[in-house]
């Protein structure tokens, strides 16, 4: 059976049109169309129902330190040394380096986290997350609280002007709340500065209203989402990267801490820091055409090298790109390839990501 | 006004003589969002009823665009390539993407009028 999120109403009441994606009916775009939808997260400010994704915690006693063990087992990050309401994006690996889930892991407390969770990955990742937990770490899944994110360069007035909060002091990759009933992060999937507000669902549709009242807001759909992402080079879980593809090979090794070498599938991922075979690498059409996931690479001789795991136009820069993996001697950017598209051979070349670059407030900090 | 037939596909035709201009819905255009690519055949292409002879392509998919009949591709619109909004404009003015010379002028009779396929769209809807 669909689920549906708390704002689903006011979707719908929205025009929106809707779409089943991770078992939820969302909505992939609404009135502007995902063009304009894209082109308007890039100039004023979206608003998007992200409510489908699982929000956690994992919480230790105070005074130990056994919930910074648990993430620094269960990710190839380090958390020791994290400020308190600072956010790491990371991974789950498994025991053969593959990724489980890519998430976000905000440090809560000197022993406390909170994890924000792809939507079609909860069931797997809430069963691994409890099957590690150690004795007197608490697990807890808040399913009744709703998540909006709110992205682009007029989202922090947006939020002075509707919610009277002035956030220009929050850091990138950081959290903000000031009691148990709203928590408000500097980040996204868009590469736009911007928050993620997580509130209980019996408080979202009023939130959401009065964001989506101010004239520089429009609500956007999964689909321009998927775009905006795209532009950025961020992975979409279980396309661009799965449980068969590291750290590494998806060109993550920034998320691994330098004094972690104690993660789950540490013995596959940290040799690979010599060298992996393949590597997730940006894409774009220099000939004329869009590509889309499943399109394979070639080689300029025609061989096959890998496939598309992502692809489609980017409005930002009116041109089509994508991601996949490729052997290692292609990965350069500027590398010459083929993108075969419904039989036909299209020019190419391996491309730097983001393909657009970044707008996040400070987001050297982040690095 | 002239008389445009459909598909269930939701292509658009407007015959002239034994020439199919063909072009999509406004259902199908809405359903699409703004375009951002089309691909033509190459003119003297012989396509089949049902057969692909064009893609339109946007942001979040990209959909065949089937010929209506039996025939031979004799001209592109190919100044849809630069400006993807003239998918808007009238099939028999400048909304066309391809003309197609039909060989079998039976299969037009399976097209639907307006009426027919307005009420198409109600059934599916």
């Amino acid at each position: 059976m669909t689920r549906s999120t708390a704002l689903h109403a006011a979707h719908i009441a929205s025009g929106a049109k809707m779409g089943e994606f991770a078992g939820y009916d969302m909505p992939l775009y609404y009135g502007l169309g995902v063009k304009k939808e894209h082109e308007w997260v890039r100039e004023n400010a979206g608003l998007f129902d992200v409510s489908h994704m699982g929000q956690i915690s994992v919480k230790g006693a105070e005074g130990k330190t056994d919930a910074v063990e648990f993430f620094e087992k269960l990710t190839p990050s380090s958390f020791s040394k994290l400020g308190i309401n600072r956010t790491k994006y990371t991974v789950l690996t498994n025991e053969q380096g593959g990724i489980i889930d890519d998430l976000m892991v905000t440090k809560t407390g000197d022993n406390e986290f909170h994890c924000v969770i792809n939507a079609g990955c909860k069931e797997k990742d809430i069963e691994w997350i409890k099957s590690n937990l150690t004795d007197g770490l608490e697990f807890h899944y808040f399913d009744d609280w709703a998540l909006i994110a709110l992205q682009g360069p007029k989202a922090e007035q947006v939020v002075r002007d509707v919610m009277g909060k002035d956030l220009s002091d929050l850091n990138y990759m950081s959290l903000w709340y000031e009691d148990y009933t709203m928590f408000i992060s500097r980040l996204g999937y868009t590469g736009e500065d911007g928050f993620e507000i997580s509130v209980p669902n019996d408080k979202a549709v009023a939130l959401w209203d009065a964001l989506l009242a101010h004239d520089a807001v429009e609500p956007i759909g999964l689909a321009a989402r998927d775009s905006l992402r795209l532009e950025m080079g961020y992975c979409l879980y279980g396309h661009d990267i799965d449980a068969t593809t590291t750290p590494i090979e998806a060109d993550l090794a920034w998320v691994m801490g330098k004094d972690n070498d104690g993660f789950i599938g540490c013995d596959v991922v940290i040799p690979q820091k010599n060298g992996a075979p393949k590597k997730r690498v940006g894409v774009r059409l220099t000939g004329k055409g869009i590509a889309r996931e499943g399109a394979e690479i070639h080689d300029t001789n025609g061989k096959k090298i890998g496939t598309l795991t992502s692809g489609g136009f980017a409005p930002s820069l009116d041109a089509a790109i994508g991601q996949g993996y490729v052997p290692i001697e292609f990965a350069t950017p500027g590398t010459k390839v083929l993108v075969n598209v419904r039989g036909r051979d299209i020019e190419a070349e391996i491309a730097s990501m983001p393909f657009v670059p970044a707008k996040t407030k400070s987001a050297k900090k982040a690095a | 006004m002239a008389e445009l037939k459909y598909t269930k596909d939701h292509e658009c035709i407007f015959v002239d003589g034994d020439i199919a201009y063909v072009g999509i819905s406004k259902h199908a255009q809405d359903a699409l969002g703004d375009l951002v690519y089309v691909e033509l055949p190459e003119v003297g292409k012989a396509v089949e009823k049902g057969g692909d002879v064009a893609v339109v392509e946007s942001v979040k998919t990209a959909a065949e665009v089937y010929s209506p009949v039996d025939g031979e591709v004799v001209e592109i619109n190919e100044a849809m390539a630069d400006d993807y909004e003239l998918i808007a404009k009238p099939v028999n003015e400048d909304g066309w993407i391809v003309k197609v010379k039909v060989s079998d002028a039976a299969a037009l009779g399976d097209l639907m009028d307006q009426a027919a396929y307005d009420a198409y769209l109600a059934e599916i809807d």
